[in-house]
């Protein structure tokens, strides 16, 4: 008896859930319903809205063009068109702008070439100006002075004989402090023997000169055949450093330098040669 | 065009023939060359001239003797000065502009500087 009970009330509360589920769920389906008639009440308004947005926009357009008179319009194509014609313009302005630019850096190119030029024109005019070899020293001096911007320096000259390089002239340094150098011997001797060029770009710091150790070692040869040396210590004080043009500066230098000292010494040389020929002759025909 | 005289006052040939190609582009110019300060002295008093270039280190009379004389001098003062001198300190430019030069270039020049320099003081 008692379980047929429990069985019925078991029964009848199941039946209650699912009238219960059954109520939830209609519910659910009414709200559905109408969260849905909404929506599409709600898209069909926006559509309407967009349709009246665009008769607006139509509207406003129109009014416009029937404000504006024919001669606005005119004025209006005007605008559009100087508006083009200022783009054109701007661009073409860059355009000359860029162009200006480049310009200006051929300009101090070619300037740069010119002053090249000039000094290398001078210089191997000075040098081939005379035969008398203390005249052709001076115008070297004078070269590394004006146109390099050294500030001491010194010539050395080779004497094949005894192998050895002789300082023959100073500047900005006492010639006595200039030691005679042999063939391979330290820097300067290393640079007559091989005959490359030796530079440091900037000067060492300290005041004082270390004769051993140039800034510029530059040697003057005639093909093979050596003549001397350039040895730069220290530069001018507004020289910072050397530039490119230096370097070839210092190469076309020492090249007419050689051939400038070699004709000197030749011309020395024959001049000797014809006075003691002369003096000879002299002697035998009187 | 008026012939513009322009002397220039260097002991240094190089120099000298250097200062000369920097200006030769300047059409009408006339260069007259003194090689100390004494021989500038003398040219300056034998002709007129719109401008001189004169180096500071120099034998027998330096620049800086020779352009406080033509400072001095009432009929010669407005003639622009350019120096052009290896003495590139502050102390020897404060020196030279404050003898009343139009411009100081050190050497190494530049010649386009001393061309750009001469046709700016002389307005070309």
């Amino acid at each position: 008896m008692e379980s047929q009970k429990g069985t019925g009330r078991l029964e009848s509360k199941n039946s209650d859930s699912k009238k219960e589920l059954f109520s939830k769920g209609k519910e659910f389906l009414e709200i559905y319903n109408k969260v849905s008639s909404f929506t599409e009440e709600l898209l069909h308004q926006n559509e309407l809205l967009k349709k009246r947005i665009e008769e607006l926009r139509a509207e406003e357009k129109k009014s416009r063009e029937e404000t504006l008179g024919p001669d606005d319009l005119e004025i209006q194509k005007k605008i559009e068109k100087l508006k083009e014609e200022r783009n054109f313009l701007l661009e073409q302005y860059r355009q000359k702008e860029k162009e200006t630019q480049d310009f200006m850096g051929r300009y101090h190119e070619i300037e740069m070439e010119n002053n090249n030029l000039a000094n290398l024109y001078v210089a191997s005019y000075q040098l081939h100006s005379t035969l008398d070899i203390q005249e052709v020293l001076d115008i070297v001096i004078e070269i590394i002075i004006n146109l390099i911007g050294a500030q001491a320096f010194g010539i050395l000259l080779f004497h094949e004989k005894q192998n050895i390089f002789r300082p023959v002239k100073a500047e900005g340094i006492e010639l006595s402090a200039l030691p005679s150098i042999g063939m391979g011997e330290g820097i300067i001797g290393n640079v007559a023997e091989s005959g490359e060029v030796y530079y440091r770009e900037q000067a060492p710091d300290v005041e004082e000169i270390d004769v051993s150790h140039p800034m510029v070692c530059v040697p003057m040869k005639i093909k093979d055949h050596l003549i001397g040396v350039i040895v730069v210590y220290k530069l001018l004080q507004q020289k910072e450093r050397l530039t490119k043009v230096d370097y070839e500066l210092f190469t076309l230098l020492a090249g007419h330098a050689a051939t400038a000292i070699f004709s000197a010494r030749l011309y020395t040389d024959s001049i000797r040669k014809r006075k003691t020929i002369k003096g000879f002759l002299d002697l035998v025909t009187s | 065009m008026a012939l513009v005289k322009v002397l220039v006052v260097e002991d240094s040939p190089t120099m000298r023939q250097l200062i000369y190609f920097s200006l030769k582009p300047i059409r009408g110019l006339q260069i007259i060359e003194a090689c100390d300060g004494l021989e500038g002295l003398r040219k300056l008093n034998q002709e007129d001239f719109h401008i001189a270039l004169i180096d500071i280190n120099m034998p027998l009379m330096d620049g800086l003797k020779l352009i406080r004389m033509i400072k001095e001098n009432p009929i010669k003062r407005d003639i622009p000065v350019v120096i052009i001198s290896t003495e590139g300190g502050e102390d020897a430019r404060d020196k030279a502009m404050a003898l009343g030069v139009n411009a100081y270039i050190t050497k190494p020049i530049q010649a386009g500087n001393v061309f750009r320099t001469v046709k700016e003081i002389l307005n070309l």
